[in-house]
């Protein structure tokens, strides 16, 4: 049991829309896409999130036009993700 | 930069940093009184790690008692989505230090009587090849992530490293409809076959850990390398003497214990010492006061004894902060059982040395700027290494390569002096605001 029941609701991310059940985290919600990327590293690696909980910042997406950890954020409607914004300086969080 | 007074200085009597167990259990114990309560969180809902709600969590009923229970008093305050990104300036009625926080949309200078801190414990993730492939998280996280709503239906998942999490992480997986092909646990048998023979002492989780049994466990056993290209295809597995073995796999869950949150507590100049965390813990007395007065410490930041432990600390905690001495004290009885449970689990999880091997001189330790671990070999300590390199310099602030580092090479990482984790510009311009309103030279 837990506080979500089973609507859904729109998001965008990079342009394209997804539908996700109420509650999914916007890193979960990137799990379903096939690359399941969230950033490049300074070096060009793709990375995805790692520790789920806060900690590690390999999930910064822009989301609604800030840089925001995508395992913290909850999925909203209408909700507009971009993933891999770059690391130049000012990307940071 | 026009900021509204009102949100650039909030005061409370007693100021509850995490909303886990602890922090949930030090707001209940503290509300009775009538003093007004403040409890942050930076993730979107109450309850912590192991009380993660979303729309695939099973949240236990004392979870949803104690949330239920939240709402009942209207002096507690929770503030979820909301972290601490550093110390504000004191004000003159202050007696515990002021902090800045920071929400999606506004930062404020946080004053308060006590602060307790319950911050909880992160993974320990060590440095492997491959470890910065997608689909390779830790095994809390993965949890973390299905709970979140990660869909793993048909995927094959590894669940690595050691501790009782990773069972439970396993199980919520396969409860998630994922197949998972094997759980990888570095500890040697007879270290797992010890600790389950104390299980007994504490019936609820010898009755947990029943429910958790996995049969593709393999013991002594650990992870040498990610393979894939652009995500995580296969893991190569060390098991005792044998030959390497190759498991195909579309995700690898791999922890290695816990870490103690502590960088808040250091940055207010909070001791170390927690005996239940090798030392690494904040260190507090029998009514969970830290060396800083005024400041309390419970839960897995002061070591580690899961949330049965977690809840009589903050109970604990916070009866003392609300100046109920009597009633915290009448709690440890309680506290000394499940802290002997916590020093069986130390006992029997410890690390294998061959997990200090497993970096190669080309695998990034450091993943926000990238430092392989031959960039490191030279380096005599954690300042040295970010002077020289970057190393713990990105946008986690050291809180994984740090953590790993100070397993590998015994390096102790430097406390945060005034900012704990990357904050806007206009939370710091609050940060310059005087409690009257003009702002500082």
């Amino acid at each position: 049991m837990n506080s979500f029941n089973s609507t859904a609701v729109q998001i965008t991310v990079n342009g394209t829309r997804w539908q996700v059940r109420a509650g999914t985290s916007v890193a979960a919600a990137l799990g379903q896409l096939a690359s399941g990327t969230t950033r490049t590293s300074i070096t060009g690696e793709p990375r995805a999130p790692l520790c789920g909980m806060g900690i590690c910042y390999e999930c910064r997406v822009r989301i609604q036009g800030r840089i925001r950890l995508a395992c913290q954020t909850v999925c909203a409607d209408g909700m507009q993700i971009h993933t891999d914004m770059g690391t130049a300086p000012g990307n940071a969080p | 930069m026009m900021i509204p007074q009102r949100l650039a200085h909030q005061h409370c009597d007693v100021l509850i940093i995490g909303a886990g167990p602890a922090g949930i259990a030090a707001a209940l114990a503290a509300a009775p009184s009538g003093v007004s309560i403040t409890l942050v969180d930076d993730n979107p809902q109450p309850g912590g790690q192991i009380w993660r709600d979303g729309p695939q969590a099973a949240l236990p009923l004392l979870a949803r008692q104690h949330r239920a229970a939240l709402a009942r008093h209207a002096n507690i305050r929770v503030l979820t989505g909301t972290r601490v990104v550093g110390l504000g300036a004191t004000s003159p009625g202050d007696k515990a230090p002021a902090l800045l926080l920071e929400d999606p949309d506004h930062g404020w200078t946080q004053h308060s009587q006590h602060i307790v801190l319950c911050t909880g414990a992160r993974e320990l993730l060590l440095p492997f090849p491959g470890w910065t492939l997608p689909g390779v998280t830790g095994a809390g996280a993965l949890q973390a992530l299905i709970k979140a709503g990660l869909d793993v239906r048909g995927q094959r998942i590894v669940v690595a490293g050691t501790g009782p999490l990773l069972l439970a992480a396993a199980a919520t997986a396969k409860k998630a409809g994922a197949t998972v092909v094997r759980v990888v646990e570095q500890a040697p048998w007879n270290a797992l076959a010890g600790f389950a023979a104390q299980l007994p002492r504490w019936p609820a989780k010898a009755v947990q850990a029943l429910s958790l049994v996995d049969f593709s466990l393999r013991a002594c056993t650990h992870v040498l390398e990610a393979q894939g290209s652009g995500q995580v295809q296969s893991v190569l597995l060390q098991r005792g003497l044998n030959a390497p073995e190759t498991i195909a796999c579309d995700r690898l869950a791999c922890g290695f214990g816990l870490v103690p949150n502590t960088q808040l507590g250091q940055m207010l100049g909070c001791a170390l010492g927690g005996p239940l965390s090798s030392g690494q813990g904040l260190a507090v007395d029998a009514l969970m006061r830290t060396s800083v007065p005024r400041v309390l410490a419970a839960g897995e930041s002061t070591g580690f004894g899961g949330s049965e432990r977690a809840l009589i600390q903050g109970a604990i905690a916070g009866h003392a902060a609300a100046g109920q001495v009597p009633q915290a004290e009448a709690l440890l009885p309680q506290l000394a059982r499940w802290e002997s449970f916590a020093r069986e689990l130390q006992k029997s999880f410890r690390l294998n040395e061959a997990l200090k091997a497993l970096a190669r001189p080309d695998t990034l330790v450091c993943r926000c700027e990238d430092v392989p671990y031959a960039a490191l070999a030279e380096r005599q300590g954690w300042i040295d290494a970010k002077l020289h390199t970057r190393c713990g310099m990105g946008a986690c602030q050291g809180r994984v390569c740090g953590a790993a580092m100070q397993h590998l090479r015994g390096w102790t990482p430097a406390p945060p002096r005034h900012l704990l984790a990357p904050a806007r510009i206009g939370t710091l311009a609050v940060a310059a605001m005087e409690p009257g309103g003009t702002h500082q030279p």
